[in-house]
């Protein structure tokens, strides 16, 4: 079976999009949908989901953007830590290009930082079996979907008794954050699209808590755009028959219960913190730190790291968008300033953030 | 230009690069034949046009799943050549080389670039060789230079074009890039995608002689999304594709998935966009089905009234967005 071009027969698309148009019309008031995952959020934009949606419907985005909501000060220390020598520095590609308050890692590793972007946390740990007489730190950035194999990374580099490999860590969890925005003043949700790789690790279980206490319905969604319009009429049909639910749209990769093995092994290696979310600041219990058994790994415990105190530029709206109180076209910079070539804010410089979403696809 | 150092960014194709020839390259030379920005400088005389283009390669790894540094070096520059509408005659070749190289892979690069030449009926001419020391560059890089000849009746350039004339692409998108990256075995992920690397001045020479071409270009760094937005820029008139149209492999649909990449930004080169003459265009495709190089091919979109300037897509659910130039390198997502 052709799996992808089979997802994306145009009528399929098309078939369902009349069957939201119908709900669409029977609603009585606009609803927001939030789309929690900065992927949803780039497949909206790719397939122009935001557009067909009748007038009825709102989509907005979420802070569910890992190097969106990594905090200003977490990039300014990694910028810290490629000043220190004898470092070798590991990230995900995404990372480079996010502005820290003074520079970026693209810029440091132009000024001759080294500085090596790798595609799992266990290439990194290579990295550093392979250069005994250098510290390689990977920036353990991103939600529930990452840190498993950062758990994993850390539980062979113990086993092995790597002494030269660390991580800054800034793992985050993304249920916390859902409940953080419900109980936000003037931000109305009536519909959560959950995000489906960070479902794959956690499961259906954590959104009920959030479903039944603040009623409001919460698909888990794939990411073809016929699974994105799908859950869009599952979140309508759920609302117009009054009900709040937790519904798994992406049956074919996420369990009830999520992957136990991963979830085991995340408790193993890391312990729940409060966190800071880059734009709207702290919210409990929606972090992760190393636990102290494996401390010897925490960059942060290693090297002591000279920051300044963070300064985020300003006139900069991400911390509302990231909220979705607002849209990226109601930002001053957006376009005029703000671009994905010259980024102000961490929604512009992320390839899956909300405003680099919008600048790409959606801008006029 | 705010940022003041050269990042790898500058040399992607994308937005960076364009303001990188047009802040330095394009101030210092400026004169009228370098100011057209075409894949190849046309410098005329009496009789024809003399087409003279130059390109330098480098590539990690120099051999790849479906080709070489070499083959790239000679495909490259004889398709610059090709898609302003000349006949491709002769080749530069000059390689840096690093201290070490092994002389055998020396001669399977160079036996590569005489198959390639020879099935495309060009000579090389003319060639230099420098080696410097270990580290200093890495392995080889890889220059040509390439002229051909044009009839100088023969109009192609984009001040052609006009709205209703069609969008026209040889085959599946996203190959080249995506075989590169993948033989770097960066992500244990084994694929049978091979870059489409092709010669394709005799697809280019067969279809000419319809008539009805007014534009062409390959798309390679920035993929068929960087050459449509080049193609649009600052005129008349937009481009409008449609997705379900456009051809890519399952596998490299699947890689994109996986990477977070778009198969419209992915280079390509063995491609060429043409547009054409509306009325031309069944025949076009017709001649172009019976090549080698062109057996895929069709008709992907169209020259639109608005909006100028910009290219957008009939998505697969039927709504539209905007098309964009691809900025800086593409790096993996993390989830």
């Amino acid at each position: 079976m052709k799996y992808i071009q089979e997802y994306r027969k145009p009528e399929i698309q098309k078939k369902i999009i009349k069957e939201i148009q119908k709900y669409g019309s029977e609603l009585r008031k606009r609803l927001n949908i939030m789309e929690v995952c900065g992927t949803h959020t780039m497949a909206i934009g790719k397939y122009g989901i935001r557009k067909i949606m009748p007038e009825s419907i709102n989509l907005i985005s979420g802070p569910g953007c890992p190097v969106c909501v990594t905090p200003l000060n977490y990039i300014d220390k990694a910028i810290g830590l490629t000043k220190i020598n004898d470092v070798i520095i590991t990230t995900f590609g995404d990372m480079m290009k996010v502005p820290g308050s003074y520079s970026s890692l693209e810029k440091e590793k132009s000024n001759g930082s080294k500085i090596f972007v790798v595609y799992s946390p266990v290439d990194a740990l290579e990295i550093a079996e392979k250069n005994k007489s250098k510290n390689v730190i990977f920036l353990s950035v991103g939600f529930e979907t990452t840190t498993p194999s950062i758990a994993q990374t850390i539980k062979i580099a113990k086993d092995k008794k790597i002494k030269n490999f660390f991580i800054l860590c800034g793992n985050k969890i993304i249920p916390p954050a859902m409940e953080f925005l419900l109980k936000e003043k003037d931000t109305e949700i009536n519909g959560f699209l959950c995000p489906g790789h960070v479902s794959t690790i956690i499961g259906a279980e954590p959104y009920k808590k959030i479903s039944e206490k603040y009623n409001i319905p919460c698909v888990i969604s794939g990411f073809e755009p016929a699974d994105i319009l799908y859950s869009i009429y599952l979140i309508l049909r759920c609302i117009i028959e009054g009900k709040a639910e937790v519904i798994n749209e992406y049956k074919r990769t996420v369990r009830e219960k999520g992957n136990l093995k991963a979830k085991k092994i995340i408790n193993e290696v890391f312990e729940i913190c409060d966190s800071e979310w880059r734009g709207i600041g702290k919210i409990e219990n929606s972090g992760y730190k190393l636990k102290e058994e494996f401390s010897q790994f925490d960059a942060e415990k290693k090297f002591k790291i000279d920051v300044k105190y963070p300064e985020e530029k300003t006139g900069c709206i991400c911390g509302e968008i990231l909220k979705g109180k607002k849209k990226p076209f109601e930002c001053p910079l957006f376009e005029k300033i703000c671009n994905p070539e010259n980024p102000f804010g961490p929604c512009m410089v992320s390839s899956e953030g909300t405003c680099s979403a919008y600048y790409k696809y959606e801008k006029r | 230009m705010k940022k003041d150092k050269i990042l790898i960014s500058h040399g992607s194709g994308g937005k960076l690069m364009y303001s990188l020839i047009e802040n330095i390259f394009l101030k210092k030379f400026k004169n009228e034949i370098i100011e057209k920005l075409t894949d190849s400088a046309v410098i005329e005389f009496d009789d024809f046009e003399l087409c003279f283009t130059t390109d330098s390669y480098t590539v990690d790894p120099i051999f790849f799943n479906g080709g070489d540094i070499g083959k790239l070096s000679v495909c490259g520059t004889l398709n610059d050549l090709s898609v302003m509408g000349a006949i491709p005659l002769y080749l530069s070749s000059s390689f840096i080389i690093e201290e070490g190289f092994d002389i055998d892979l020396l001669e399977k690069i160079t036996e590569s670039m005489k198959r390639i030449s020879d099935i495309a009926g060009v000579k090389i001419v003319t060639g230099d060789t420098k080696v410097v020391e270990k580290g200093k560059v890495d392995k080889i890089f890889i220059n040509t230079s390439g002229i051909g000849i044009k009839d100088k009746n023969l109009k192609i350039g984009i001040e052609n074009i006009k709205v209703g004339d069609v969008v026209i692409i040889n085959g599946t998108i996203g190959e080249h890039g995506m075989a590169v990256l993948l033989s770097r075995n960066m992500f244990n992920i084994k694929s049978n995608i091979k870059s489409d690397c092709a010669p394709l001045n005799k697809l280019i020479n067969e279809i000419i002689e319809i008539g009805g071409i007014k534009f062409m270009r390959d798309p390679t760094r920035g993929g068929v999304s960087a050459t449509l937005n080049e193609i649009v820029r600052n005129q008349k008139f937009g481009i409008l594709i449609y997705e379900d149209k456009i051809p890519v492999k399952e596998e490299v649909l699947s890689m994109c998935e996986i990477l977070g990449f778009e198969p419209l930004n992915i280079a390509n080169e063995g491609k060429v966009i043409i547009i054409c003459d509306k009325k031309k265009s069944e025949e076009i495709i017709k001649r172009m089905k019976k090549n080698i190089y062109g057996k895929e091919a069709r008709i992907i979109g169209e020259i639109v009234k608005n909006p100028e300037g910009k290219v957008i897509m009939e998505t697969i659910t039927g709504s539209i967005r905007i098309v964009d130039s691809p900025i800086g390198e593409q790096f993996p997502r993390i989830c």
